[in-house]
């Protein structure tokens, strides 16, 4: 089984710090990766990287698809103040070449309906966070890059999201996230990568 | 060209319900030409001979001032990264930032000259060519101060860098916009300095909008 996303001695680097370094791995359709590690060890960096958002300071990180064949959803939620979710929704569409019509349905999923027409400045962590997480269905991708989606979601959010991850896996999709919180759900596929600062990882992915 | 259209249609869309970030710089052009005009001795005759410089000056400082936050926002709110991700080239998305900006300060203030510019006791002919040269030079403005916005999103306070970074790169824009008013002013024809602000338009229309996206690229890096 070819990897769909595979990083051979990756160094990560924020301005001269070497943050991590000599890091390996694959991940295959079907396979979950939670990236763990202390606040400042790197993670959202790694995860960029592995984006392709940024490049890494050494070693070579292969996709096996494109770009816009993966959703990259940051700690920052990409949501403009004075437009409304759907709004922000529907041109992030536009931007990304998709069809726009799944976007009220991704809006009611993650319970926004009321919220669709507030500009988002009005609403809460959650519900912004709810609003970013909504792009994951609006359009069907195939690889997941997620820093921190958990953060500010309530426990209906965690759960609901969790059985978006499930079912995304059991469709043959991957997906890499950092999380301070446990995968807790009975995820298959599920491998944890444990980050020590500078030492490259414990728990080899 | 769909992403391009969406861009500035969100942008026009912003500057309808953020109604203060057009209408400031307006009134700001208005105040700082009457300033000048306040501070002279009345019906001094220096001030007929420098109408078309501070015409020119006045408006590229209200521009200058609403366009320092051009991509902080969306640096700040992660639309960038978004941008980075879609299958569209950034410089696109780029360019229709830069003409809604335009529509949007540019223009307006283009607009807002004439009036000014009758106050400075120009004439019928002279304002046609003061509109000319800013409909010219407008927008070679809001490119290069876009490119300098870009280049300082990722810093955390900028205050007065943007404006030194820009002045001095667009002083041909003033050189040439005011001396084709100059120029219409004294009877010479002006077509001169006209074709050489459209010459530096070209060039920033094409240079500036692959440049920003560079720039925004290394922001994120």
């Amino acid at each position: 089984m070819t990897a769909i996303l595979s990083f051979q001695n990756v160094a990560i680097a924020r301005g001269d710090h070497l943050l991590l370094r000599d890091l390996s791995g694959a991940v295959h359709a079907g396979e979950i990766l939670h990236i763990r590690g202390a606040n400042g060890v790197g993670k959202t960096s790694l995860l960029e990287a592995l984006s392709g958002l940024r490049n890494a300071e050494q070693g070579e990180v292969v996709r096996a698809v494109e770009p816009e064949a993966c959703h990259w959803i940051g700690h920052r939620n990409a949501l403009n103040p004075a437009l409304t979710p759907y709004e922000n929704l529907h041109f992030w569409c536009a931007v990304q070449g998709v069809a726009t019509d799944n976007v009220r349905g991704a809006l009611r999923e993650f319970d926004l309906q009321r919220v669709a027409e507030h500009p988002c400045r009005q609403l809460s962590a959650g519900q912004k966070r709810r609003a970013a997480l909504a792009r994951l269905v609006v359009v069907r991708r195939p690889l997941w890059f997620l820093d921190e989606p958990l953060s500010a979601l309530d426990e209906a959010g965690v759960g609901h999201w969790l059985n978006l991850l499930q079912a995304h896996q059991q469709q043959g999709g991957a997906a890499i996230i950092t999380s301070h919180q446990p995968l807790r759900a009975p995820l298959q596929g599920l491998r944890t990568m444990e980050l020590a600062p500078d030492s490259g990882t414990r728990g080899q992915a | 060209m769909e992403a391009f259209v969406a861009v500035l249609a969100r942008e026009l869309r912003l500057a309808a319900r953020r109604r203060a970030e057009w209408a400031l710089p307006l009134v700001f052009y208005a105040v700082v030409a009457t300033l000048f005009a306040l501070g002279a001795s009345p019906n001094a005759p220096w001030l007929k001979v420098a109408g078309p410089s501070i015409l020119w000056v006045g408006a590229l400082l209200a521009a200058l001032l609403s366009l320092e936050r051009l991509f902080r926002g969306d640096y700040e709110d992660g639309t960038l990264e978004q941008l980075f991700v879609s299958p569209q080239p950034v410089s696109l998305l780029v360019a229709g930032k830069l003409l809604a900006q335009w529509l949007v300060i540019g223009l307006p203030l283009t607009l807002m000259a004439p009036l000014l510019g009758v106050g400075f006791g120009m004439g019928a002919e002279v304002i046609g060519v003061l509109i000319l040269s800013l409909l010219l030079g407008m927008p070679a403005l809001v490119l290069t101060a876009g490119f300098a916005s870009a280049l300082v999103v990722g810093l955390p306070r900028t205050g007065v860098l943007l404006p030194v970074l820009v002045l001095p790169l667009v002083c041909p824009v003033v050189i040439f916009g005011a001396g084709a008013v100059r120029a219409a002013e004294s009877g010479a024809p002006a077509d001169a300095p006209l074709y050489f602000l459209g010459a530096i338009l070209v060039l920033c229309v094409c240079g500036v909008p692959l440049a920003a996206a560079a720039a925004l690229k290394n922001a994120l890096d």
